[in-house]
């Protein structure tokens, strides 16, 4: 028996192996630092869960893709860090007197990476390529109102509109707005990006990095940075493992849970509101939802701070529809600001309707908060005798619903935009593109929005667009509940970015790595 | 002649598996189109919405989602038989080119990861097997527990935070070292999540070696081996072990064809290139013929390992062989 034993043991023995320890040992001494020899000022690692799933910037939505081509196009107007329209490509523009013509005039100097120098024919081009229903752009339809785009000289460009659109200006502030040299198709740009950034295309390994490299010929400030590498490291923990051993820099999360795992050390975490919301979309050409009154009592019967609590640890600001910091709607300014049952039930009363009940989408899996948000606003419904049934769908199923406008209520987290008319004139003007997801428009909204986009004046545009909100609010169009934070996690070597309110990467152009 | 070749169990074998091969690629598809959703709404979202009935069909177009879905089949079928195995219409390369650059890594985790589970799982299972019952048995038999039921996510998370957190060892949170170029980088990377899949896998081949040792102990042969004075090591290595080896190469065999369809959950945690994320990605994105034909790539080297796994039968038992 005994010598048995002996055999196992020393069988046992070789899995300890020594080849395992060596190699943990050797990768001590070779972690913490960012591979590769770019160029000077710093090789910035960013991790993200997963790849650009495009890299042609007409066609960007995906938060990834974004965020890795407004580093490497840019368009005429761009956004500051609190949501003003600044020059970009433009140096400046006017509106003439009757807002018909929008006249930009395009900087000096600007290069694409591959040399060429920018003109005014390659803004026609790219307008001109986007609204045109064939390039599939998803902007298309912020250019609705422009009729033609005409070059007089190299350095200027015309927008003819058919009516006033003030929100022109900051809609062309998007990488979907990108303005592409006129030498360029869709496919050569998937494979070799070519813009005018701050940052140029270096290289790209599919589903496993994509690197910048500093564009020394960008029209403003040069970067600070020698490269930026998106890593995708797919799990959010292991990112945050990977700031912690400091393989990555840096890192946007949007659950508060992870954020709060990846504040330690060296790693600090900060917080920056959204423009994106979230919501219960009620459709109100459906059953029940077709009644105001219906729509008041659910909105009455929801304590939306206890959403919020509940479901996203309170990590979040109560919100009115819009949430742009310039035109934020106040919170307290609609039928029932805190939760009133009674208020509740008297609209219902009025409804004439005792046995309501709501079918709602609930995405799983979309964001983190969407289930823990519907359970709740459930319960709180159930209190004052509406019931809420839920169906949840995973990601994709819900999206289909959701793009077919298919539902009663949904509870949503929608992308929100710096312009009140971008962000809502195509939800809620009759015929907005996304009209039928929104399930809700009047004859007096339309002329809001109509009177929104003629009028240039930031005071008169603020208070058109209290009244649109107002209107939203005492209509109960949708129920909006709280906007939330993304969070920017950092080591401590990463100096000068700013994270913005749409999620942007755009301050990598001012970031450095000290050492 | 033909009649000869019918018959051969190669050739029956070879049909048999072409059989399997069109069953699984039926079966993708059409799975694989039951998902809500197409590639539109994967790449546009809710943005979706606002699409034109003139942008929507440009787009069905450009993804080759307008044609009937018989006919989309067979173009996808009859470019496989000549070795195109489409495109990713995300990453803008072929399918061929990224399978050639993930099946490798996969390979080699899944090498790595059954050398890990033999080391640890046969061991242990004549450890147990040397004194069934006993609290050296109770020993081994926890440890093969612990290798099923912790799932590998756990283990793997934990182990990457703890070391990271800890240690600031964190191989994997550099960029992927492909093998022939940096192959210290790429060991180091594949450590961590080869120790993890070979913990889960030492147990089945722990349970199955404890199971087939104390059955052939239990022979005639062994009796007489040890009265004519074979030494013990000699004893428990050539006769018993040897003659135990047929069910723990099936084993084996077995979880290396799983191996090979990709540890989707530790590849993923571990940043690990592998052909399980290229299929996961490839259903997040209704990446259609990335994942029809990366599927159908699993499938046949899931058929291979198997028959590799017979040969080996003969190699290991001269019974085999002779019948």
């Amino acid at each position: 028996m005994s010598h048995r034993t002996r055999i196992a043991r020393s069988a046992l023995a070789t899995l300890s192996g020594a080849t395992a320890l060596s190699l943990v040992l050797a990768g001590c001494s070779d972690s913490g630092s960012s591979d590769g020899d770019g160029p000077a000022g710093g090789d910035l690692v960013i991790g993200v869960t997963s790849d650009p799933d495009t890299l042609f910037p007409w066609k960007a939505t995906q938060f990834q893709a974004v965020n890795v081509l407004e580093n490497i196009y840019g368009s005429l107007t761009e956004l500051d860090s609190d949501m003003t329209v600044v020059p970009g490509l433009a140096e400046e523009w006017e509106t003439s007197d009757d807002g018909l013509t929008l006249t930009f005039f395009l900087r000096d100097g600007v290069t694409f990476q591959d040399g060429s120098a920018l003109d005014s024919a390659d803004v026609v081009f790219s307008l001109e390529s986007i609204k045109d229903e064939a390039t599939a752009a998803v902007a298309a339809s912020s250019l609705a109102a422009v009729e033609s785009v005409e070059a007089p000289d190299e350095h200027t460009v015309e927008l003819h509109l058919a009516s006033p659109d003030a929100s022109l200006p900051a809609n062309l502030a998007s990488v979907n707005m990108s303005i592409l040299s006129s030498d360029d198709t869709e496919e050569e740009l998937n494979g070799q990006p070519n813009g005018t950034g701050p940052f140029t295309f270096d290289d790209r390994v599919s589903s496993q990095s994509i690197t910048l490299v500093r564009n020394e010929e960008f029209w403003g400030y040069p970067a600070g940075l020698g490269s930026v590498e998106f890593r995708v490291i797919p799990d959010e923990s292991a990112i945050v493992s990977a700031l912690q051993s400091g393989n990555v820099q840096m890192a946007v999360f949007d659950d508060p849970l992870v954020a709060q795992t990846a504040e330690s050390g060296d790693v600090t975490v900060d917080p920056t509101a959204q423009l994106s919301y979230h919501a219960l979309m009620l459709n109100a050409t459906r059953g029940d939802l077709a009644d105001v009154n219906v729509r008041l009592a659910v909105q009455c019967a929801i304590d939306r701070q206890q959403v919020l609590d509940t479901a996203a640890l309170g990590e979040g600001e109560v919100t009115g529809p819009i949430t742009s910091p310039a035109y934020r709607s106040d919170p307290q300014a609609r039928p029932c600001p805190e939760r009133d049952l009674d208020q509740a039930a008297e609209y219902l009363a009025d409804s004439g309707r005792s046995d309501v009940t709501i079918d709602a989408i609930v995405s799983q899996g979309e964001y983190a908060t969407s289930v823990n948000e519907a359970q709740n606003i459930q319960a709180q419904l159930a209190e004052a005798g509406i019931t809420l049934e839920l169906e949840v769908l995973e990601s994709g199923a819900y999206v289909d619903r959701w793009v077919a406008g298919d539902f009663d209520a949904a509870v949503a987290l929608n992308g929100g935009n710096p312009d009140p008319n971008g962000m809502y004139g195509r939800y809620f003007t009759s015929d907005g593109n996304l009209n039928a997801v929104a399930g809700y428009s009047s004859p007096e909204l339309d002329e809001l929005f109509a009177e929104g986009r003629s009028v240039e004046d930031p005071e008169e545009r603020r208070e058109i667009y209290r009244q649109i909100s107002a209107h939203l609010e005492e209509n109960a169009a949708w129920i909006w509940m709280f906007t939330s934070y993304s969070y920017t996690a950092m080591t401590s070597s990463v100096q000068g970015f700013t994270a913005m309110p749409n999620g942007s990467l755009r301050f990598l152009r001012t970031t450095a790595l000290t050492s | 002649m033909l009649r000869t070749l019918t018959h051969h169990p190669v050739a029956r074998r070879a049909a048999a598996a072409l059989a399997t091969l069109f069953g699984v690629a039926v079966f993708v598809f059409v799975l694989l189109r039951a998902i809500p959703g197409d590639q539109i709404t994967a790449a546009l979202g809710t943005e979706a919405a606002a699409l034109t009935p003139a942008q929507r069909s440009d787009l069905e177009a450009y993804y080759g989602i307008d044609q009937p879905l018989v006919l989309q089949f067979f173009s996808w079928l009859g470019n496989l038989l000549t070795g195109n195995l489409g495109y990713s219409t995300r990453s803008h390369e072929s399918v061929l080119e990224l399978t050639l650059r993930s099946l490798p890594v996969t390979f080699e985790l899944a090498l790595l990861a059954i050398l890990i589970a033999l080391l640890i799982g046969i061991p242990l299972g004549m450890l147990s097997a040397s004194r069934p019952d006993s609290p050296r048995d109770a020993a081994g038999q926890l440890v093969g527990l612990a290798g099923l039921s912790i799932p590998a996510f756990l283990l793997a998370t934990t182990l990457l935070s703890v070391l990271a957190s800890n240690f600031g060892f964190n191989p994997n949170g550099q960029a992927f070292a492909p093998l022939f170029e940096d192959p210290v980088l790429n060991l180091q990377q594949l450590l961590l999540p080869s120790l993890v899949l070979g913990f889960g896998i030492a147990a089945p081949i722990m349970r199955t070696t404890r199971t087939a040792v104390l059955e052939v102990r239990s022979n005639d042969f062994v009796r007489t081996a040890r009265a004519k004075g074979v030494g013990a090591r000699r004893l428990q290595v050539r006769h018993v072990l040897g003659n135990a080896l047929v069910p723990i190469v099936t084993m084996v065999g077995l979880q290396f064809g799983y191996l090979l369809g990709g540890a989707v959950v530790v590849e993923q945690v571990f940043s690990v290139p592998g052909i399980g994320r290229q299929v996961l990605l490839g259903i997040q994105q209704k990446d259609y013929a990335l994942v029809q034909s990366t599927v159908l790539v699993i499938a046949a080297a899931f058929v291979l390992v198997n028959l590799l796994t017979d040969l080996a039968y003969r190699l290991i038992d001269p019974r085999v062989r002779a019948a």
